[in-house]
């Protein structure tokens, strides 16, 4: 493959990449799109957002449910004034037809682009849906990048005139099985192209650091940029339920306890009253965006880490107090050399 | 082999309500040995069938016969006098059994009793699992012997993906996960190399996605059927 070409030292010229590439710490989000047609809650969303991160994820048909799409979405985004990284999966497209979106979303303005497998349908709400899986994540990642730097298709066939040209991210697992793969799979998905990485959720930073040893063994963390994935728990519930039915996400007991101790004024009570239950979701909410924070705070800490990537699933309000909380507040504002020349 | 399973009695009885002669024909390969549809299965079926029938106030005409493959011609040729003497085939061989007795009977009415479910084979009594997807490519020779064309939910070449958790697959506990499969092989025979490298996009043109498929073996062919 040919080497990007790179303008001011960037690949692509996207917010997030000048943020990565200046050496700050990135913060992105995720805004998740609603399953209906109102455009007016994605700007909503993206208002809750406004000025929280470097780059906000739109996901694509989050767990196999069928949502407003990501690029179209983040059009509206874009529109509010943040950028976006817009998500594509390979379960409901062909090449041809990732193909086809990604230059369409390029000319709408999108530049961060994150490519993933997919959730299979089995989760969602269309289970008798036929997938696809033409090609996995891996290969949308080089098709991307083949697009880009050798303005060809996946077919080989070379075109003309503008090429897409998104920052490429992926995803980790850090703590999927088989565990001792993991940061080789990872060093897969560099070498087909990646620019950056968002990880699966953190919740055990030691795990993490382990993870992240052997990534700077292999020297990964010098060609791609890698953000750990965090988010606030809304209850010890959720903590309990993600460790126990979510492969790849490890939930350390101490985490589970805070989120049960700052619910203990309600504890062992069946007879809670709907106001009692409201402030009892506010205590562990309050908790949960803590822990966030404390966690942020630590994974900022590890040699090799260039970012965090926010999930807040349709609880965006929680991403402003988190930044906020992890001194990541106000986001840097990044002015290119040539931009500055020209101002 | 072909792996298939009998559909409901319902569901036959439906496919069936609107005849008075019934032929059930059992095959004797695949279907004889995963215990869907050879000769027991079929005599099995055809008395529950004369039953249910009769139960039913409707008594019909249900009989049996089952040859040694329903997909080659010249088996079907065995029965063709109890074919033309019945109103409709149920066929319990796999869904080529089936389209192999609509072939070679242009007016014969024929009706699936199996589900043709996939090509496995038996990993204990009473179980059977996929194992092929006849993509038509095969690349088991990278994989260690594992298929993740067919073994991996989301059939991916470069695996695994996050969905893999103690040996299993996230769609289902009772699912192995492939890639884990093929893993612990590759690690196993020292051969971990192997899954560093990238996997090109496979080409499905020799899968289904192709159009349907056929091989020509020319060495093989009589003269007078070369076109």
């Amino acid at each position: 493959m040919a080497e990007p070409v790179r303008e001011n030292g960037l690949v692509v010229g996207s917010f997030l990449e000048k943020v990565l590439r200046a050496g700050h710490f990135a913060v992105t989000c995720e805004l998740g799109p609603p399953q209906n047609a109102d455009g007016d809650l994605i700007r909503k969303k993206a208002r809750l957002l406004q000025g929280c991160s470097d780059g906000v994820n739109i996901t694509d048909n989050q767990t196999a449910i069928v949502r407003f799409s990501s690029i179209s979405a983040g059009t509206i985004t874009i529109q509010e004034g943040l950028e976006p990284v817009i998500q594509m999966t390979c379960r409901d497209r062909n090449r041809l037809a990732i193909q086809s979106d990604l230059l369409g979303a390029y000319a709408l303005g999108m530049r961060n682009l994150l490519c993933l497998t997919g959730d299979h349908q089995t989760f969602g709400n269309h289970p008798e849906a036929k997938n696809v899986f033409d090609i996995d994540s891996v290969q949308l990642i080089e098709m991307v990048k083949r697009m880009r730097d050798n303005r060809e298709f996946q077919c080989g066939e070379a075109f003309k005139g503008k090429e897409p040209r998104f920052f490429i991210g992926a995803a980790a697992a850090p703590f999927a099985d088989p565990i001792e793969f993991r940061p080789y799979r990872l060093a897969k998905k560099v070498n087909a192209g990646a620019d950056f990485i968002q990880t699966q959720l953190v919740y055990d930073v030691e795990a993490f650091e382990r993870y992240m040893q052997k990534v700077r063994e292999l020297g990964l963390h010098k060609e791609v940029f890698i953000l750990a994935g965090v988010g606030p728990l809304k209850s010890p519930g959720m903590a309990r339920y993600m460790k126990k039915n979510v492969p790849g996400i490890l939930v350390p007991d101490e985490i589970i306890d805070r989120m049960a101790v700052a619910g203990k004024p309600w504890a062992g009570r069946d007879d809670l009253t709907s106001e009692e239950k409201r402030a009892r979701s506010k205590a562990w909410r309050q908790e949960g965006i803590q822990i966030c924070i404390d966690l942020i705070r630590q994974i900022k800490l590890i040699k090799g880490v260039a970012g965090v990537h926010i999930m807040a699933i349709e609880w965006e309000e929680a991403v402003r107090p988190i930044v906020e909380g992890a001194g990541l507040y106000p986001r840097p504002k990044i002015i290119t050399e040539s931009e500055n020349m020209q101002a | 082999m072909i792996i298939a399973e009998q559909k409901p009695l319902k569901e036959i009885k439906k496919l069936i309500h609107d005849s008075e002669k019934v032929l059930v024909v059992g095959c004797g390969t695949c279907v004889t040995v995963c215990f869907a549809g050879g000769e027991r299965e079929a005599a099995i079926l055809a008395s529950s069938l004369r039953m249910a029938t009769k139960l039913d106030g409707e008594g019909k005409d249900v009989s049996h016969e089952t040859v040694q493959r329903q997909c080659e011609w010249e088996y079907l040729d065995q029965i063709e006098a109890q074919v033309k003497k019945a109103d409709v085939i149920l066929s319990l061989g796999c869904g080529i059994g089936v389209q192999a007795i609509a072939e070679h009977f242009p007016d014969v009415w024929v009706v699936p009793g199996l589900n043709t479910a996939f090509l496995g084979l038996p990993v204990e009594q009473g179980v059977w699992a996929e194992r092929c997807a006849a993509c038509g490519d095969c690349l088991l020779g990278m994989t260690g012997g594992i298929c993740p064309i067919a073994r991996c939910s989301k059939s991916l070449l470069n695996g695994p993906c996050g969905g893999s958790e103690n040996g299993h697959c996230e769609i289902d506990p009772e699912v192995d996960c492939a890639w884990q499969l093929i893993y612990d092989r590759l690690n196993k025979l020292d051969k971990l190399d192997m899954l560093l490298e990238l996997r090109p996009p496979k080409n499905w043109r020799s899968a289904r996605d192709g159009g349907p498929r056929r091989i020509i073996r020319d060495d093989l062919r009589l003269a007078s059927e070369e076109e």
